[in-house]
């Protein structure tokens, strides 16, 4: 390949901010020494190279893109082909100070803004995983020491402040969204609120490394026994055994093998994982190592989502004093980086994972073959949600069944957080341990599993919460989403974000969702305007096409919760 | 991850499957379409091209296999042992249906084959999305004298994109920019063509099965109305610019040559020219009575 670029060289914040990630220039021009081979292979940089300049800058130039171009040996084009598939980053010029403004649907519910009603220079945001403290906003200061703050309550006064300068106020503790914090009866959630996340002394003295210990002894046959004997499945959403998962990679021959804890948070409705790495950093540490023992894994990548900034100054803090401590890195044969999403749902399936991680767009991949025989870099990879890992260390310890799941609770609950509960609640019970409905509140729907999960009525309240009652239902646990609404909602507009979502964040890569997502948006803009009842039928003519043939999940579900609201709940009839 | 990993040893290496009832034996590796009798057997593709690995992203050839909660695109799955596949089924026309529909209200077709008759065969009616359907239109690219980029037309089938990329030319020119429907095949911050790394092999415009990218000869002929497909001849014959030897297929409509081919299945080629086989045609035809 011939580069071409402008030869207009990048701003000195540009080039700081490339070279921090990529290093110094060599003196040389490397393309004619080794070919380029040796520049083309840090391409997994080039998201990082994107954040750096984006987070000094405040925005992606021509001339940046250049300048990475040139570092990395790819093509501008390519490059920019990747920096526009982020919501995140701007190819315009813009303000250093940026305000995303939630308008996605549990803080539409608890009276958040619609994309209409945003002051000038503030952005629409899609979940922003804070929804416990609905309505939230998330603000970004570009510059060399780049700031990035998620602020919940916030209220309109605020936004506009914010919007003409202003930054929130930090926010509260981790331990705030966990209601239940302290619950001696808690597994999966046990050390929040008892120690400091940011302390590895405290992790240790509470018995921190110890499952990693005893998986030692188990080897990697014996851990895989015992997750199998738990009856772990994914808790992202697809439910798939843990133990099968992990077995098939274990005995592919290829090396080496890739783990990707999948962080990449953004069902809308979800905050499980977020909490759980802001309070447990150090539980996911070990709880990975112990999978890369078991599968084989030399090397792991938590991919987070892009709008979580403590979680990652959490992460990164306990990735650096567990290498200290000599826990993570050198001898120990096992290391784990940290790759930041830049706003983009997608990333969250688990090809589209592998393709961001890579440097290229994050557009999943036609499956087969499936990540356990070619995945991230083409090796075999293992990928697990956080919750999935977080459940790791207590089963090896204890062999306990994996009976306990994390609940996301927000809406017209008294008391809305993250939840653990042993399966068997039904969703009545559960909405009892967040305090209830709010006063004054009537039962209107629950969404379940997020939006790509379905809507339940006021009848469902002895439905049983584990996968397959809700399953027979129509429903689907996902994510952990459990969103109450109450009479004050209006569903026609959470359905009309639910399809806007929907088609904001299809990758554009297959027609069924490319197009589907649009003209899903279109008939129930439509319905919700009042017209023809035809319109029903062309929905379910798009939805089942959707669901058919679209590459990937999210084509494949971005009709469900619609579904569910016009046959279930009667919405539009 | 039901499938198995075991490659099959038997002496063939030849998998047998039933497809709409009948059994079929075919090599390993062989994809479903191909099992079918390959393009043109009845199952429609759009972005599945001569010589390009399909990307599978128009969705149009999907068929049901026993056992898969979706559909699978034909054109990329491969064939295995005792797989049942049924090429026609409710969920199967109305997957094509709905692609055709999906397209049609979104893109135009019109230079594209076949639409009509699969539009009829699946009863596709891309009108039933309104007149307020969102679509891709836009004015056509024209910023070089040797190729017009027509995005309208553009069904993002991906080949272009690999053409100039890692599949055929090295150049990587051009990629997939934003995302969801405004997903579109750009230059870097879209600059003009002349101003990126192309080189003119025009190897996109071979691969392009809509007529979004065009010789300029082409479009300025259809612009005056004088582009007439039933008065043209085709040519083949050997470039004769260097010791390659590309085979050329030279498109001749009243004595002039409109633009330049290259077979598909061309050993030498696979369909790939540079600029000159591509363009550099002015010379065979300045004649000396024109000048």
């Amino acid at each position: 390949m011939d580069l071409k670029t402008r030869g207009e060289p990048p701003s000195a914040d540009e080039l700081a901010a490339v070279d921090a990630v990529l290093g110094a220039a060599p003196d040389r021009d490397l393309h004619d020494v080794t070919g380029g081979h040796s520049l083309r292979n840090r391409r997994h940089l080039l998201l990082p190279a994107l954040h750096a300049v984006n987070d000094r800058v405040g925005w992606i130039s021509q001339r940046a893109i250049d300048y990475i171009a040139e570092r990395l040996d790819a093509s501008p084009a390519e490059i920019y082909g990747v920096a526009s598939f982020y919501a995140l980053f701007s190819l315009t010029e813009r303000p250093a100070h940026q305000v995303h403004v939630c308008v996605d649907l549990a803080c539409r519910a608890n009276g958040g803004p619609a994309e209409g009603d945003l002051p000038a220079g503030a952005h629409a945001s899609p979940c922003l995983g804070a929804c416990e403290r609905a309505p939230a906003a998330f603000v970004i200061d570009a510059g060399a020491t780049p700031s990035q703050a998620v602020a919940g309550h916030v209220t309109a006064v605020q936004v506009r402040q914010w919007s003409d300068g202003d930054g929130p106020d930090p926010e509260a503790a981790p331990a705030a969204a966990v209601p239940q914090a302290g619950d001696r009866s808690l597994v999966l959630l046990a050390r929040v609120g008892r120690g400091d996340p940011l302390d590895l002394d405290g992790y240790i003295a509470d018995g921190g490394f110890r499952a990693l210990a005893k998986a030692r002894e188990l080897g990697p046959v014996g851990v895989i026994a015992a997750v199998d004997a738990s009856g772990l499945t994914g808790r992202g959403g697809a439910a798939f055994p843990t133990g099968r998962k992990w077995e098939a990679v274990r005995s592919q021959p290829a090396t080496p093998h890739y783990l990707v804890c999948n962080a990449d948070e953004s069902e809308p409705g979800t905050f499980k994982d977020r909490v759980l790495i802001e309070n447990d950093p150090y539980a996911l540490i070990e709880a990975m190592t112990i999978a890369a023992l078991a599968t084989d894994c030399a090397y792991g990548y938590i991919y987070l989502r892009g709008e979580y900034p403590r979680a990652f100054a959490t992460l990164l803090h306990a990735l650096t004093t567990s290498r200290d401590r000599g826990l993570l890195g050198g001898e120990t044969g096992f290391d784990i980086a940290v790759v930041k999403g830049a706003g983009a749902y997608i990333c969250g399936e688990e090809t589209a994972i592998f393709n961001s991680i890579e440097g290229y767009r994050g557009e999943p991949r036609n499956k087969p073959p499936f990540p356990f025989e070619v995945g991230l870099f083409g090796q075999p990879t293992v990928v697990n949600n956080v919750e999935t890992l977080i459940n790791i260390p207590s089963i090896v310890l204890d062999g306990r069944p994996a009976n306990r799941r994390l609940f996301c609770l927000s809406g017209a609950v008294k008391v809305p957080g993250v939840y653990e509960t042993e399966l068997g609640l039904t969703l009545g019970e559960l909405i009892e341990l967040a305090g209830g409905l709010r006063d004054g509140s009537e039962l209107q729907a629950v969404l379940l599993g997020g939006a790509a999960g379905g809507f339940a009525g006021p009848a469902d309240l002895d439905l049983v919460l584990d996968q397959d009652s809700t399953r027979a239902a129509g429903l689907t646990l996902g994510s952990g989403v459990v969103m109450v609404h109450d009479q004050s909602v209006d569903l026609i507009d959470q359905l009309t974000r639910i399809a806007a979502f929907f088609r904001d964040e299809s990758c554009g890569q297959c027609v069924p969702c490319r197009v589907g997502t649009v003209r899903q948006e279109e008939a129930i803009e439509r319905l919700a305007a009042g017209a023809s009842t035809g319109d029903l039928d062309l929905l379910r003519d798009i939805g089942q096409a959707m669901k058919d043939a679209s590459i990937c999940g999210l084509g494949q579900t971005a009709h469900n919760a619609i579904e569910t609201a016009i046959v279930r709940l009667g919405v539009f009839s | 991850m039901s499938r198995s990993t075991t490659p099959s040893h038997d002496a063939e290496s030849t998998v047998t499957l039933s497809i709409d009832g009948t059994d079929v034996s075919v090599p390993e590796g062989t994809t479903l379409l191909d099992a079918c009798g390959g393009k043109g057997c009845g199952i429609p593709t759009l972005c599945y091209g001569d010589t390009i690995t399909p990307k599978n992203a128009c969705r149009v050839c999907m068929v049901e296999v026993e056992g898969s909660r979706v559909l699978v695109p034909s054109c990329s799955r491969q064939a295995e042992q005792g797989m049942v596949v049924r090429t026609r089924s409710q969920r199967v026309d109305h997957a094509r249906k709905m692609v055709l529909e999906f397209l049609g209200s979104s893109v135009d077709l019109s230079l594209t084959d076949h639409i009509t008759e699969w539009n009829a065969e699946y009863g596709a009616d891309p009108g039933r999305y309104g007149a307020d359907a969102q679509t891709v239109a836009q004015p056509v690219k024209i910023d070089n004298d040797l190729y017009v980029r027509d995005y309208a037309k553009c069904i993002l089938c991906y080949q272009c994109v690999d053409a100039c990329g890692e599949q055929w030319q090295n150049s990587f020119v051009i990629d997939i920019a934003g995302r969801g429907f405004a997903a579109h095949v750009s230059t870097e911050n879209d600059v003009p063509l002349p101003d990126s790394a192309c080189v003119y092999c025009g190897n996109c415009i071979q691969v392009c099965p809509t007529g979004a990218l065009m010789f300029k000869t082409e479009h300025d002929m259809r612009e005056a109305g004088s582009w007439q497909p039933d008065h043209q001849t085709t040519t083949d014959t050997i470039c004769a610019f260097c010791g390659v030897g590309c085979n050329l297929t030279l498109h001749v409509q009243d004595n002039t040559i409109v633009k330049v081919s290259s077979p598909p299945d061309s050993p030498i080629t696979h369909g790939n020219l540079c600029i000159k086989g591509r363009f550099g045609f002015q010379h065979a035809q300045n004649r000396p009575d024109e000048t």
